[in-house]
């Protein structure tokens, strides 16, 4: 029982012939990046719709934005991968099911991978949103409508400026999850970090190495992004607010 | 849109999915929730040590698994595993754990990470004066943990620990990745074999779906409860 170390291997050329193994592997890097912020973009602008919109007091708007939360947030990421790659490609009209079918090799994984991670974090962000707005007090909002707001005025430029303020902490560990969880892609086929290691391990069984590799590369860009963040988060904080974590949350 | 569909295919394969796929899953999640909250509750108390190495290695720990994806540390486990397994017992070739086993490891020992994280938070929620009346009474440290501290702690902490145990359930279905018969993974492979990938997969959504709503609105009603007792 002897495993060979080889360390060396990542300097040797990789199967794809376009550079070496690290070259390989940190480009899967750059796939999980574009995967997550591109999902972070549309998590951002649903979660916020939908996290403000159950602050309203219309009951039937709160109803649909709960049922929304509760269906993206009950079926575990794996499955509503698999149902935008496989299941929505056939449930669309056949010309178009077809031309997704069609999209060239990276994009067809791509683009449900970003769709559903998006929706999946959209959820967590819209209850960070919908939490923060209702930790403000009732007052902000009266006092925007007194001085002549509109509702949506009021929350345009007193509240949810306010709001990101106070939950971007809470945001930055959604940031990291998004990112952790773009791992899930490589189910689909897209070659991003994990996958990457994946396929090295597979192809050069040099197991540990590979996955040692993309351990750090994870680790050095947690790093990278949790030092940014908290610069971003002091220049941001509310000046009188003690900027907690928020109260102990279930998650990933 | 659903005149093409074939239902009767979920029907002849009801027997197959809840007896080999959900029992699986459920057994999975049992296993590594009570693995990972007492492993969990071990790191906890050893991150709040004043001994500092120990607080060091439960911190390095934690924060190592929290910043890794779930789907590496389960390709990690599932190959180091074997290997670790051969070494302990002195074997000359690598011993062979199964998907099953491997799954229970990799989840008992990465949600205790996150267990341990709400398990600290509820050590820390218990009064300072409390921790120093069990030593007044002339209590040990473990005493004191076991009698005093972690009852509460576990008390207030339980919709978390429960809410958790949701996304555990729901990140069981993750062992596709090591080709594990798990509830999602036998909906897939009556899904290929039958291509009926459309049926198979939305109905797996729904199975997870209403398990994980019903769970979590138990997990409600029980905070209201918690809550007006105190």
């Amino acid at each position: 029982m002897k495993y060979n170390w080889n360390w060396g291997i990542f300097l040797q050329p990789a199967a794809d012939a376009a550079g070496t193994w690290l070259a390989y592997l940190l480009g899967g890097l750059v796939w999980t990046l574009a995967t997550a912020l591109a999902a972070w973009a549309i998590a951002l602008a649903f979660g916020t719709a939908v996290g403000t919109l159950r602050t309203t007091p219309n009951r039937w708007v709160a109803r649909v934005c709960a049922a929304y939360v509760e269906i993206f947030r009950n079926v575990p990421l794996l499955v509503q991968m698999f149902l935008w790659f496989f299941v929505l490609p056939e449930l669309l009209p056949v010309s178009w099911g077809e031309a997704v079918k069609q999209m060239p090799p990276p994009w067809a994984s791509f683009a449900p991978a970003v769709l559903s991670l998006g929706f999946y974090t959209s959820v967590r962000v819209a209850e960070q949103v919908r939490a923060g707005i209702q930790s403000l007090p009732r007052g902000q909002m009266m006092a925007g409508t007194a001085l002549g707001l509109t509702r949506a005025q009021a929350y345009c430029h007193v509240i949810l400026p306010m709001t990101f303020r106070i939950i971007l902490p809470p945001l930055t560990s959604e940031f990291l999850n998004c990112i952790k969880n773009s791992s899930v892609a490589l189910t689909i086929g897209l070659l991003e970090l994990t996958g990457r290691a994946r396929a090295m391990q597979e192809f050069t069984c040099q197991v540990f190495e590979a996955f040692a590799a993309a351990t750090v590369i994870y680790l050095l860009a947690n790093i990278v992004i949790v030092f940014g963040m908290r610069r971003l988060e002091k220049r941001v904080q509310v000046p009188g607010l003690i900027s907690a974590g928020g109260a102990p949350q279930a998650g990933h | 849109m659903f005149s093409g569909f074939d239902f009767d295919v979920i029907q002849r394969s009801l027997p197959y999915l809840f007896r080999e796929g959900m029992t699986f899953t459920l057994t999975l999640t049992a296993l590594a929730m009570t693995g990972g909250i007492v492993f969990g509750t071990l790191l906890a108390m050893m991150r709040l040590s004043k001994f500092t190495p120990l607080a060091v290695i439960a911190g390095g720990y934690v924060n190592l698994m929290r910043s890794l994806p779930l789907v590496l540390v389960i390709f990690w486990f599932y190959f180091l595993v074997p290997w670790i397994g051969g070494w302990l017992t002195g074997a000359q070739q690598t011993i062979q754990v199964g998907a099953f086993w491997s799954s229970v490891i990799t989840f008992t020992m990465f949600e205790a990470a996150y267990y341990c994280e709400i398990m600290r938070a509820g050590i820390q929620s218990i009064s300072r004066g409390q921790v120093s009346a069990g030593y007044a009474l002339g209590l040990d440290y473990w005493q004191m943990m076991g009698y005093i501290v972690l009852p509460q702690a576990f008390r207030n902490m339980l919709p978390v620990l429960l809410t958790q145990t949701i996304i555990l359930f729901q990140d069981t279905s993750l062992v596709y990745v090591i080709s594990a018969t798990d509830f999602l993974g036998a909906a897939a492979k009556v899904a290929n074999r039958d291509y009926r990938l459309v049926e198979m997969y939305l109905f797996a959504a729904v199975v997870y779906f209403a398990i994980s709503l019903a769970a979590s609105h138990y997990v409600k009603t029980l905070q209201t409860r918690l809550a007006v007792v105190r």
